[in-house]
């Protein structure tokens, strides 16, 4: 699709969306646009809010204020297990794999909301054709997993649900540099197959290397949002983000 | 008469019915770190409603022993469940993200709630199992074993390996699981943990009730506070095997169950006389004892550091 065309599909409109725990304000009147077909990134500093905006986009932490709207369905107080049902998938932050579930197993839970059993196979085979390893370790325990393929398995397990928008919160966060890049191969990649992306990443020079657009966040506001080859020119962007 | 085979049989006739309970505590644990100390009285509320519809249907229908038995526990289960969807709902769910003591003394509230309102309803009287379920006895290399024993043993069994295929092999018993080892990312994935953690207490309580008027049978009697003693054994079996392990409570149970029965068996020769087999519960607190000081995660749990 091409781009300008995309920008006429918001997909996921969040709108001076807040979230305080307790009397802390983590994230501060939001305005973020995720249009159809793009992979969007969300950096900034540790701290800065972006998992916070996240959990909050998928229902795992309430919103104090604003609203979140997704193909102009309101996901503003909605519990997680419903907005799952609207198409929005999300890997959590440190990956969240159940450990004491088989690999298989853990792919099948991600396809929970879905009962067309013949293409959730066939999804599933896909899964194991993107991830190889995968399907080597499909019968194991996920808590025997490297980090990566743990990162591999999430991953697989939040595109079993068909997702139109895949939230993803630092996919990098922890892996041996090879596998950042592989991580990040394959987010490219399910970009291309179509599938939108609002990607939650400190490593910035990468985030900004795969996405279409981003958004900086510092203090729980944000600060900067433009095309990412434009943030990754910004002077501002380049001292306090790429070191230099 | 073979003492130890004899013993043996009616260790895991008692063992069966402590790993049905021993379940009910273990499943919930294994979702909310809570120990549901009502569960007890859960069982006992099984045994009297059945009790109840027992005793109006005897000499005024002419039907066999087991089917009024039958409708006994039919309209026992869907009491208890509803009451354990009750508990649940009006107890815990309020203090999901209270601290944990706060739970574990409304469970225990609700626990003594329960047993007023039996002694309310039921009186403090024992109620009576009547006799109408085949007494026929079979010998088995000396020693003996009852139909009701067999039944007793037989359904049990049927009900635990019934209970493991739902929670290995269903979507259910899936998203079951991976409530009980990430609720968050459970919810991530489409679960509704509120209805997850409903359908644990049903499904516990089912259960629960058919153990009450099992143990009710067995004993011949039910009464008001029989669900404190039958709960704590319970708890202990679910202890001894791991607690939040379903494999674990089953081994508990019926382990739990041989050893209070050999004990009562054999207390009177290794005391010399001086204690009889009415101290038989000393060995199930014993065993607690044991285990809580030896391995505390129990004989098939994991070992867990301790928690804030």
């Amino acid at each position: 699709m091409d781009l300008s065309e995309a920008l006429l599909a918001s997909l996921l409109e969040a709108r001076k969306l807040c979230v305080a725990y307790g009397g802390v304000k983590a994230v501060k009147r939001v305005d973020l646009d995720v249009n159809a077909g793009e992979l969007v990134c969300l950096i900034g500093a540790n701290g800065a809010g972006k998992t916070s905006l996240l959990k909050s986009l998928c229902g795992m932490v309430p919103a104090s204020g604003g609203t979140v709207h997704f193909r102009g369905a309101s996901l503003t107080h909605k519990p997680s297990h419903e907005i799952v049902r609207h198409g929005i998938a999300l890997v959590p932050e440190g990956r969240g794999v159940f450990s004491r579930m088989t690999v298989k197993e853990n792919l099948e839970m991600g396809a929970h909301i879905r009962h067309d059993r013949a293409a959730i196979a066939s999804d599933l085979d896909s899964v194991f054709t993107r991830f190889p390893r995968l399907k080597e370790r499909a019968a194991q325990k996920a808590g025997t997993l490297s980090g990566g393929e743990q990162q591999m398995l999430a991953i697989g397990r939040a595109l079993m649900s068909r997702p139109q928008l895949l939230l993803l919160d630092e996919p990098s966060m922890g892996l041996a540099p090879l596998m950042v890049q592989k991580i990040f191969e394959t987010i490219r990649e399910i970009s291309q197959q179509g599938v939108t992306i609002l990607l939650v990443e400190q490593n910035a020079k990468l985030a900004l290397e795969v996405s279409h657009r981003g958004y900086v966040m510092e203090s729980g506001e944000v600060t900067l949002a433009d095309e990412a080859r434009a943030l990754a020119s910004n002077p501002e962007v380049r001292r306090a983000y790429l070191g230099e | 008469m073979d003492i130890f085979l004899q013993q043996l049989i009616n260790g895991l006739v008692l063992g069966s019915v402590y790993a049905l309970v021993a379940l009910g505590y273990t499943m919930v644990y294994g979702i909310l770190e809570l120990i549901n100390f009502a569960h007890g009285e859960v069982t006992m509320i099984g045994a009297m409603v059945a009790l109840s519809v027992i005793g109006a249907l005897v000499g005024h229908v002419a039907l066999p022993g087991v089917v009024i038995v039958a409708m006994g526990v039919l309209v026992a289960v869907p009491v208890c469940m509803l009451l354990g969807f009750t508990i649940e709902r009006v107890a815990y769910r309020p203090l999901r993200h209270a601290p944990r003591l706060a739970p574990l003394i409304t469970a225990i509230g609700v626990s003594i709630l329960l047993q007023n309102l039996a002694m309310i309803i039921w009186g403090r009287e024992y109620v009576k199992f009547p006799p109408i379920l085949s007494s026929a006895t079979h010998q088995v290399a000396g020693a003996t074993i009852s139909d009701l024993q067999i039944f007793i043993l037989v359904l049990s069994l049927l009900i635990m390996a019934g209970l493991v295929a739902l929670v290995q092999k269903t979507k259910l018993g899936r998203a079951m699981r991976a409530t009980a080892q990430a609720p968050q990312v459970a919810a991530l994935m489409g679960v509704n943990v509120n209805s997850v953690i409903s359908l644990t207490f049903i499904i516990g309580s089912a259960i629960a009730a058919i153990a009450g008027v099992m143990v009710a049978a067995y004993y011949g009697l039910a009464h008001y506070y029989m669900g404190f003693m039958l709960g704590l054994k319970a708890f202990t079996a679910a202890v001894l095997g791991g607690i939040g392990n379903l494999a674990g409570a089953m081994l508990g149970g019926l382990l739990l169950g041989v050893i209070e029965s050999l004990g009562a068996g054999y207390i009177g020769d290794i005391t010399g006389g001086f204690m009889g087999s009415n101290y038989q519960d000393v060995f199930a607190f014993f065993v607690l004892i044991l285990v809580l000081v030896l391995r505390p995660s129990g004989l098939l749990g994991e070992q867990v550091g301790e928690r804030a």
